[in-house]
């Protein structure tokens, strides 16, 4: 069989210059990560030391209400908390001890910090410390900020995550830890590939369960799966351990790439990375074939979201056959997605922090045939007439690696072949 | 510090945003920190509105803190002032705004714009989203409503309807279709679809129509006590209600009551020998105060259910809901902390629950029938079709959802009879609802003696026995059994004092 992967491009898009906006920000701040670090860390709660707002997003953002006992929560801070009156530590540590009893399956708990809590300095990590001496072994407890001034979105699980390496105790074993939250299903698949490849030693951050014999040292290799890790990898770089840069691992060029880089890491055969990947490569390419009929040739335009856009950017005009107008990011860090942005063809505009309104006016006048952008205004613009993709699916679905190449690529021509079956137009 | 799960209330600015969104050339000017833009989507996916709400968040950093908020704040008001070019800004700050103090309504008061600016101060830690909805536009009223002359013909404002409102977009059909009916026009709605220049001539109206008094109470009065405008007290829900607020109204009016039942289905379809079997049944009743007293009366009176439980979770009616709580001789609960009201559900074992989006999820855990009848609710209660709450069509509506959700006549009869019947069970729910009615939850195998943590004992047969009573009655078998058996002063529950219970109760 053929592996010809399209020649990269000439210029690619990393010294593309860069649109860098500071107006309204129409994106989500980083306590929305909680809705699936949740899900992912069976025996986590995390507690968001916040205000009602807080409270409204999680559950608004969370398409309100569909888990019926879910394990996060809010302490609301109220105003005796702000005028002093109340030690706040006091009333954390009581509602902890309250959240504890009620829930002994809990083995780990993030206190996570807020907006209001890190306006009045709220000292969590002191929290944190008081909580985990008191409750240890049984549970252990950390401390992150997935407040709006210092996150957005995805930098929420960055937060949490490096909390989490922060935590972890030292060794000198030869490992290598894949870092990022993937749905159950995608991570099993991953190991199973990495195991298929002779790669020993792999471990994954977050593990579904506590698990105190994950370490790290001087002698650990890390790849990410996720762009906006970039806090978590210097936290990791801090404790000894060593990056392995590479494209994401979406689509089949970007999980080929990805399993190439780590492969050469540790001495992989080409014959065995063939043998290994041939097959599911091919899988791969039919199943985005499929979709990039409907996307081949069309425009794309990215509003800031989840930091994915780079990577995304670079499946749908390298695989999808699209063209893409602007990619935006809220934010770009290259010593990431750097390899991302060397395949992704020159051409569009890169914009990193926002302003909506302006940004708006530069999708009109683009008139894309897809827009990818958050819920707030994915209606308004279809209203306007624009086929758009909701940005938040995009890390709430499996996406990642060979199996969910075709479902990444059919999140995106859905909503085209979508606009091509209804006939609603008023007759004559 | 409280502990929360789900909240029934957002914060108050998303009470002022609920009011913005509602309005045509308005905007509002938020001070808030990136990430409070989420509340857009409440607007644009849960009401499918086409629109982006007339909001502009300054979406202040960490790096803004150490420098200048304030300053932001002036240039979002500015360029959302150029942009937008409205008739009035409202402007104000959400929680973590609030700590930095800022001062929004001064800052924007120098900027010297040339149209009304009006300040909200929303105390956030303190108050929620329906004082935020009624503060502002309260505050919109007593800035843009000027003394002006009264229309030649009578007419009416409505007053109270908001985006995200359970069902205000048809409420306002039928409502203006009741005045009509009178040969009472309408004035203006606000704030849903209105623009400052017509909250401004809200002077020129008889007597304004207090829709929700969650939204609309403090604007009212102050339209009372400024303008000499009466308001209306009922809130037409129900046949009853309905039939009380065209009264009212043709008083306010001066015009003979008139209302046109010809559409009017409840009374028959209640009437009808097949709701017999909604005779009695135990609902329990929750949600904002406004909706919750209108159901009562309406299962009571017009359904023939038996009230067991009602509350609110918005403190503002906690008073009201309290005192029609002693009149049906139930207990109230006020409380707007989920957990404690499912305790409540779970304690009182009710046949159907009426309440809000998070009863339906309670209800679906404890296996007990939920309709929605008040805010919040979720996506599927922005239904397409028509289908108010409010005036004759409203009580229709209202007829058929809450019938929906239960196990009909015969099917409970079947079930009475076969309840081992492998596919029709009741485990399995109501027929008519697919694999998604309410079903049993699983209940252990009866293996030892059982008790409740203060009540009577029940030995192994009788709880066997009540295991054989349909799921949709069990939790009223066992309540009634208990409280039989603690008249008696028994301490074990035999098979015998099952259905000696059964034959107390019996009607």
């Amino acid at each position: 069989m053929t592996r010809q992967d399209p020649p990269p491009p000439t210029l690619g898009c990393r010294d593309t210059p860069v649109i860098k906006e500071r107006g309204q920000h129409e994106v989500f701040c980083g306590l929305t990560g909680i809705i699936w670090l949740h899900r992912k860390m069976q025996d986590a709660f995390f507690l968001v030391v916040g205000s009602r707002t807080c409270a409204h997003l999680l559950q608004s953002a969370a398409g309100v209400m569909i888990f019926a006992e879910p394990r996060f929560g809010t302490a609301i801070l109220e105003e005796t908390d702000l005028a002093g009156l109340a030690d706040a530590q006091v009333e954390l540590e009581r509602e902890v001890e309250r959240l504890l009893s009620r829930r002994p399956d809990i083995r780990q708990l993030f206190l996570v910090g807020s907006c209001p809590s890190e306006v009045i300095k709220l000292d969590l990590s002191k929290a944190a410390q008081r909580l985990s001496a008191k409750h240890a072994p049984h549970v252990r407890v950390l401390n992150y900020s997935g407040s709006g001034i210092e996150t957005t979105f995805t930098e929420g699980e960055d937060a949490c995550l490096a909390a989490m390496v922060e935590a972890l105790p030292h060794t000198n074993a030869r490992q290598l830890i894949v870092v990022g939250a993937l749905p159950d299903v995608v991570e099993d698949q991953a190991l199973g590939l990495l195991d298929a490849l002779g790669i020993e030693n792999v471990r994954v951050l977050p593990a579904r369960r506590r698990d105190d014999t994950l370490a790290v040292g001087p002698n650990t290799v890390f790849a990410l799966t996720q762009p906006f890790l970039g806090g978590t990898a210097a936290a990791l770089e801090r404790r000894g351990a060593r990056h392995i840069p590479a494209t994401f691992p979406f689509g089949e060029e970007g999980t080929t790439a990805w399993l190439r880089a780590v492969s050469k890491e540790f001495g992989v055969e080409a014959q065995l990375f063939d043998a290994v990947t041939d097959a599911p490569r091919d899988r791969a390419r039919r199943a985005v074939a499929q979709a990039a009929e409907t996307l081949r040739d069309k425009s794309v335009f990215f509003f800031p979201d989840s930091q994915l856009e780079i990577p995304l950017a670079r499946f749908l005009t390298r695989e999808c056959g699209m063209t893409a107008l602007e990619v935006g990011a809220p934010y770009i860090h290259k010593g990431l997605v750097g390899p991302d942005l060397d395949l992704l063809p020159e051409g569009p505009r890169l914009a990193e922090g926002q302003d909506v309104d302006k940004q708006l006016d530069r999708c009109m006048a683009g008139r894309p045939d897809l827009t990818v952008c958050g819920l707030g205004l994915a209606n308004p613009l279809e209203a306007e007439g624009f086929a758009t993709k909701w940005a938040i699916e995009l890390v709430f679905s499996p996406v990642h690696f060979y199996e969910q190449a075709g479902d990444l690529a059919g999140l995106f021509s859905r909503p085209l072949r979508r606009r091509e079956l209804l006939r609603l137009e008023a007759a004559e | 510090m409280k502990l929360s799960v789900w909240t029934y209330e957002g914060p108050p600015h998303v009470g002022a945003l609920r009011v913005a969104t509602a309005m045509t050339g308005l905007h509002y000017v938020l001070h808030a920190p990136q990430g409070d833009t989420y509340a857009d989507l409440l607007f644009t996916m849960i009401e499918r509105r086409n629109h982006r709400p007339p909001v502009t968040y300054t979406t202040f950093q960490a790096r803004d803190l150490g420098s200048d908020t304030a300053n932001l704040f002036k240039t979002a008001c500015q360029a959302a002032y150029d942009r937008y070019q409205p008739q009035a800004m409202i402007v104000g700050a959400s929680c973590t705004a609030e700590l930095i103090q800022d001062d929004p309504g001064g800052m924007a008061e120098t900027m010297g714009l040339p149209i009304p600016v009006i300040a909200l101060d929303l105390p956030s830690y303190q108050r929620r989203e329906n004082f935020g909805a009624d503060e502002t536009f309260f505050q919109i009223v007593r800035t843009l409503t000027k003394p002006m002359e009264r229309s030649e013909n009578v007419t009416a404002n409505l007053i109270g309807p908001t985006a995200l409102g359970f069902r205000h977009r048809d409420d306002i059909a039928e409502v203006t279709a009741l005045l009509g009916h009178l040969g009472i026009d309408v004035n203006v709605v606000a704030p849903y679809g209105a623009s400052p220049a017509d909250v401004a001539r809200l002077g020129a109206a008889h007597f304004n129509v207090l829709m929700y008094p969650e939204t609309g109470e403090s604007a009212c009065r102050w339209l009372e006590r400024e303008l000499g405008q009466p308001y209306t007290r009922v809130v037409p829900i129900g046949v009853g209600a309905t039939r009380d607020f065209v009264r009212e109204v043709a008083d306010l009016a001066g015009v003979a009551p008139k209302l046109d039942e010809g559409r009017l289905r409840l009374p028959w379809y209640s009437a009808s020998v097949d709701s017999t079997y909604l005779t009695g049944k135990r609902v329990f009743i929750f949600g904002d105060g406004t909706h919750v007293a209108t159901a009562a009366r309406i299962a009571r009176d017009e359904m023939g259910f038996e009230v067991v439980g009602m509350g609110c979770y918005n403190r503002e009616q906690a008073r009201m809901i309290r005192a029609l709580a002693r009149d049906y001789g139930v207990p109230a609960l006020i409380s707007d902390d989920h957990l404690e009201v499912e305790e409540k559900i779970e304690e009182l074992s009710p046949e159907l629950i009426l309440g809000t989006q998070m009863e339906r999820h309670i209800g679906k855990r404890l296996g007990i029938p939920c309709a929605v009848i008040s805010a919040p609710v979720h996506v599927q209660d922005f239904p397409a079709r028509y289908s108010p709450q409010m005036g004759i069509e409203g009580a229709n509506v209202i007829f058929d959802t809450w019938v929906h959700p239960l196990v009909m006549g015969l099917e409970e009869h079947l079930l009475h009879m076969f309840r081992d019947d492998f596919e029709f069970n009741d485990g399995a729910g109501a027929s008519h609802h697919g694999g998604h009615g309410a079903a049993a939850p699983a209940e252990p195998r009866v293996e030892a003696e059982t008790s409740g943590t203060d009540g009577p004992i029940w030995c192994a047969d009788a709880e066997r026995e009540l295991q054989k009573v349909p799921f949709f009655v069990r939790g009223k078998a066992r309540r009634n059994t208990e409280s039989f058996a603690a008249t008696q002063g028994l301490h074990r529950i035999e098979v015998d004092t099952l259905y000696e219970a059964k034959a107390h109760y019996a009607r």
